[in-house]
């Protein structure tokens, strides 16, 4: 009696079902597999020195490469991080040293909403504030759409590994003498300062990859943008504008940048774990 | 000095009133009040954004809200050129679109959470997350990318033969040209399924232990285990959830653009090439001739704004409160 329990059609539906979840996550990752490989395949085979050191060429000759729009894309994450990191970083100290009852819940919350906010309307938001004003589209425009896009993961995530710092440790600097600030900044920051330092780059990292914002902010361009008041071409927009066009050699193109963007993505991705795995152990012994 | 410091300590309750003054004047010296207010401006200066943020939508989208009032939504023209706009065809694609993608991604998101969180050993399940939230991190322009070159030829040679004994349905009947509600809808659920999986798996394995363990008592097999005492239990994070992924599918811009047909029509049938919202702001914001046009883009804007700002603020209460019952139980 004691074998035959539970009974043979539950036991099926128990084997059936939870194959049925391995096989969802066999899907899942197979198709994260071949949006990799399949990148990574075409993206290197249409690489070439040209593409990283040359600007784009006229239609329909073939050549050019986008080193305008690399040029771009690290100008724009250099403004972005100008504006995005500092503000993140202080709300994040506020957040987690400073506020309490209703004004963390209202600020945590808000951020909360402002990460969620569809990059497309961002970047309305930042036409109506900057390009209309200014009447015409820059750099400048780009980079305070990504500095905006920045600042709610680089608070949320200071807050969250300076909250992460044990109480003790502020304890034992007020009692050593030390001021709160004094505290702050010379015992709870330097101990979460590997996990700052990951939420900034995984910040960074993702905005570079954003489009939809820099469409109607910093526009694009097929030549060097000098200085911060022109428009400029980026990785993402190039990837978008040359996908949608009829040309093999910018499909070509497309594939290139799209190979050479999500490396970088990539890397920051990988090499910001590795800190945040180094910094574990340090602090652990 | 010296007579202060002789009257002082007869009167503490005094004292200590004027200590607090001091040491106001005394933190500000010593920095903690100079480092709390600038650190207040960061945290403050959130606020302003959003402020700033939804008043700019507002004032800028004020032509076309005070023309076309609430029919705006329900309105099927959309004809720049004699100033007439209706955003029905917009809004129809922006919720089929989403939820279709949700239809596909929340079986087998659901299905991969309970296996990494139930059934695989936490190293293996914490490394494949580690890969499924790589997903998370290509960007929407590749997948468009992706969905263009790789996603489109795929379905040109699978979708004939599904037309063949399913075309008499309505909903996928038609011409098929590649760009469709229905490959918008793969490639959303493609980008959705990454956040689905990792928070859900999140809320499953803080599941009490003792829940588990009850229902097993009772003779249940590891199935029943799971859909019946874990997932009910963990049912408002999911929720969470998939209210954040349908936010996210609805607000998604570049990679559908890419892969709906951006073709301002209703149509019944999923193969159908369609738009949505965020689309047909990519695509004209910048071509947008005289200010009516301008202002009804933005107005797509605000209406996209609102709706994501619904779910999102859905999502993260029901996660906070999922949060409280981690405490609680």
């Amino acid at each position: 009696m004691r074998a035959s329990y539970p009974p043979l059609s539950r036991k099926i539906t128990n084997a059936l079902m939870l194959a049925l979840t391995g096989l969802c996550t066999v899907l899942v990752l197979s198709v994260l597999l071949t949006i990799l490989g399949y990148l990574f395949w075409k993206g290197a085979s249409s690489l070439n020195i040209d593409f990283f050191t040359k600007n784009p060429a006229p239609v329909g000759q073939s050549g050019g490469g986008v080193k305008n729009a690399m040029v771009g894309t690290l100008k724009l994450l250099t403004l972005a991080s100008a504006i995005g990191v500092p503000i993140g970083l202080l709300g994040g100290i506020y957040l987690s040293e400073f506020a309490g009852g209703w004004s963390a819940f209202t600020i945590r919350y808000t951020t909360d909403l402002l990460n969620g906010v569809p990059s497309v309307v961002m970047g309305i938001f930042v036409y109506t504030l900057v390009v209309l004003p200014m009447h015409h589209f820059s750099t400048l425009a780009g980079g305070i759409a990504l500095g905006i896009m920045m600042i709610p993961i680089a608070l949320r995530s200071t807050e969250d590994f300076l909250r992460a710092v044990p109480r003790s440790l502020r304890e034992g600097g007020l009692a050593l003498g030390a001021s709160k600030s004094e505290t702050i900044f010379t015992i709870v920051i330097p101990a979460a300062i590997y996990g700052i330092i990951t939420g900034i780059l995984l910040d960074i990292a993702r905005v570079a990859g954003e489009t939809a914002p820099l469409l109607f902010t910093a526009f694009g361009n097929l030549f060097d943008s000098r200085g911060w008041m022109h428009p400029t071409a980026s990785l993402p927009v190039v990837i978008y504008n040359y996908a949608i066009s009829p040309y093999d050699e910018w499909h070509r193109q497309a594939w290139a940048a799209g190979f050479v963007l999500l490396s970088g993505l990539l890397a920051v991705s990988v090499i910001s774990r590795l800190i945040l795995a180094r910094g574990k152990k340090l602090s652990h012994g | 000095m010296a007579k202060a410091a002789l009257v002082i300590p007869e009167i503490p309750f005094q004292s200590r009133g004027l200590d607090r003054k001091q040491t106001w004047w005394e933190r500000l010296r010593k920095g903690d009040e100079v480092v709390h207010l600038i650190t207040l401006a960061g945290g403050w200066s959130i606020l302003v954004i959003t402020a700033l943020l939804v008043q700019h939508l507002w004032v800028y989208s004020r032509l076309s809200r005070h023309a076309f009032g609430w029919h705006f939504l329900v309105d099927s023209t959309w004809d720049p050129v004699n100033g007439v706009f209706g955003a029905w065809p917009f809004v129809y694609g922006t919720v089929v679109t989403s939820l279709l993608a949700l239809a596909i991604s929340i079986p087998i998101g659901l299905g991969s959470a309970i296996f990494l969180a139930e059934l695989a050993p936490r190293k293996l399940s914490n490394a494949l997350t580690f890969l499924i939230e790589l997903l998370a991190a290509v960007p929407s322009v590749i997948y468009g990318l992706i969905g263009i070159f790789l996603l489109i030829p795929v379905l040109f040679t699978v979708v004939p033969y599904f037309q063949k004994y399913f075309g008499w349905i309505p909903v996928f009947n038609g011409t098929f040209y590649g760009v469709s509600y229905f490959s918008a809808s793969i490639v959303l659920s493609i980008m959705v399924v990454p956040f689905i999986i990792s928070i859900s798996r999140e809320v499953l394995i803080a599941v009490p232990v003792s829940q588990r363990e009850a229902m097993m008592a009772l003779g249940a097999t590891k199935w029943d285990v799971t859909w019946r005492a874990v997932v009910p239990y963990a049912r408002q994070g999911i929720m969470g959830s998939i209210f954040l992924s349908l936010a996210r599918a609805l607000g998604e811009t570049m990679a559908v653009t890419m892969v709906i047909g951006n073709v301002a029509q209703v149509s019944t049938s999923l193969m159908a090439p369609g738009y949505t919202i965020a689309a047909v702001i990519a695509n004209e914001f910048t071509e947008a001739t005289g200010d009516l046009y301008l202002h009804a883009l933005i107005e797509l804007g605000l209406v996209l704004f609102a709706v994501t700002m619904i779910f999102n603020a859905l999502a993260r209460l029901l996660m906070l409160t999922m949060k409280g019952h981690e405490v609680v139980g």
